[in-house]
């Protein structure tokens, strides 16, 4: 299996602090992969390197053989930001259309996405009436919208009830298994068991990077919240 | 292509918005009937107020509605968005530009329609070179305020720019005292103030019956104003933020 994203030596300063510092992961194509951690650990950070919008101090990350925020790479990878980022102004279906124009896509695209978040229902509600967890599936429709290969979902399925959840779970594997490579973020340990391979990121650095089966392993428990909490804790030895 | 997708996406946004666009197109026509009665039997007066009011309310309402429109792209996160798309500066300013420079033309063609029919303004040349410069003059203010919102963290802060970009520009453009009598100094700042130039431009179709090579002069300078402040707009919007 090839590399989708690969991050080296990667340091970010926002603010005052370094929130990553030399971090170092890659991301197989393909794949589900979980980024999880604790809040503030860097994973917004994280991704928006991935997709090129974040100011970076040095290293170096490739995306599909290209650098983070090149030309090339716009039309192929798809961006759902933490707090969903479309037109309140515009119904549901007008957000996802003008999505869908800019990669030259038609309506029918668009519908089409409407659909596969289950939103199809409130096409022509206006995204200021729409609830929390409408609007975050709204603003994910914009995004899977142009069949990306590389799909960076930052909290994509908070708010969502159980079955929602699972049927967006469903939505992100099938993406997968058609070649698609899907980053996503969270904080929920039944949605890691999901991946195919997780990044535990504590701090701006790398804790694990393995399959959830593996990490339950390395951390001697079958239950992943205890896991990554044995983890986090081996770290803060390892670094006191 | 997604230059015109832009322009027709935020037509849209303000398609949803009856209370902005019944703002863009009643007020300064009701600002403008206010001056006809308080200037009533004192028509040159008016002919000349009005006019340069014609020139003016635009610039001031485009400036408004574009540096709060831009910046809830950047604080919403769908400016973020647009840039991990095929979406490149220049279709997001120009999308702006165009999108708002329509709604401006509407307002401009309602307000000078009428104060030349309804309220009796009387210009010399054609009341069609009005409407152009006060299109001019709206673009500008599109600019403009495309420019002010990077420098504007919150919707407050957007607000409190248009009296400082509005204000001195109003006071020093030869309305309320004719620039060739200001001091020096003011003069100067006044030369460097794009709507100084629109102001004059329309004083000259008020008094002469075909256009000037000042008025075409004048224009220029807007319009190369514009470039200007959009090319600056470019500069100030970054793929990558911190
Ligand atoms: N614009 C900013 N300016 C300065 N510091 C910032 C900025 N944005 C984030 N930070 C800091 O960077 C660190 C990492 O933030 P980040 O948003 O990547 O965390 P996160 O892992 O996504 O957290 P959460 O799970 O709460 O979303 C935090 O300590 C945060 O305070
Ligand atoms: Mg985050």
């Amino acid at each position: 299996m090839s590399t989708a994203i690969e991050v080296e030596n990667l340091v970010v300063r926002r603010g005052k602090r370094a929130v990553l510092d030399g971090f170092f992961c890659a991301v197989p194509q393909g794949s589900v992969t979980g980024l999880l951690g604790p809040s503030g650990s860097g994973k917004t950070t994280l991704m928006r390197a991935i997709v090129g919008v974040q100011t970076v101090v040095s290293g170096r990350v490739t995306v599909l053989g290209h650098p983070a925020g090149s030309v090339p790479l716009r039309r192929r990878i798809g961006y759902v930001t933490q707090a969903p980022s479309v037109y309140a102004d515009l119904t549901v279906a007008e957000n996802a259309r003008y999505f869908a124009a800019l990669h030259r896509l038609t309506a029918a695209d668009a519908d089409g996405a409407v659909d596969a978040v289950g939103l199809s229902g409130h096409a022509g509600q206006l995204v200021a009436n729409l609830s929390g967890g409408q609007r975050s599936r709204a603003s994910l429709a914009c995004a899977i919208v142009s069949r990306p290969e590389v799909l960076v979902l930052d909290e994509p399925t908070v708010g969502q009830d159980p079955v929602l959840r699972d049927e967006l779970w469903g939505h992100f594997r099938r993406l997968a298994a058609d070649g698609a490579t899907v980053l996503v973020s969270s904080h929920v340990m039944d949605e890691a068991n999901r991946c195919d391979r997780l990044l535990l990121i504590r701090d701006g650095a790398l804790i694990a990077d393995d399959t959830p089966e593996a990490v339950k392993r390395s951390a001697g428990t079958g239950d992943l919240d205890q896991a990554f909490l044995t983890l986090i804790k081996r770290q803060e030895l390892a670094a006191a | 292509m997604i230059l015109l997708s832009t322009v027709r996406r935020i037509l849209t946004q303000l398609r949803h918005d009856p209370r902005t666009i019944a703002m863009i197109i009643v007020v300064p026509t009701l600002l403008i009937s206010l001056l006809s009665f308080m200037y009533e039997g004192q028509p040159a007066v008016f002919d000349r107020i009005a006019l340069t009011m014609l020139g003016v309310f635009p610039f001031v309402v485009m400036f408004l509605i574009t540096s709060i429109a831009m910046l809830r792209e950047r604080t919403t996160g769908t400016l973020e968005r647009l840039f991990t798309t095929p979406v490149g500066k220049l279709d997001l300013l120009f999308g702006y530009g165009i999108a708002f420079g329509l709604a401006a033309a509407v307002q401009a063609a309602v307000a000078a329609g009428f104060a030349h029919w309804a309220l009796g303004m009387d210009t010399a040349g054609s009341i069609g070179l009005v409407v152009l410069i006060a299109v001019a003059n709206a673009v500008l203010g599109v600019a403009l305020g495309l420019l002010a919102s990077a420098f504007a963290r919150t919707e407050f802060q957007a607000v409190q720019f248009m009296p400082v970009v509005a204000a001195p520009q109003l006071l020093l453009c030869g309305l309320f005292v004719p620039r060739e009598e200001m001091a020096g100094w003011l003069q100067a700042i006044s030369d460097v103030l794009p709507l100084s130039y629109s102001v004059e431009a329309l004083t000259e179709v008020g008094v002469h019956t075909d256009p000037t090579g000042i008025m075409w002069r004048d224009l220029a300078v807007v319009v190369a104003a514009v470039v200007v402040a959009l090319v600056l707009g470019a500069a100030t919007l970054r793929r990558r933020t911190a």
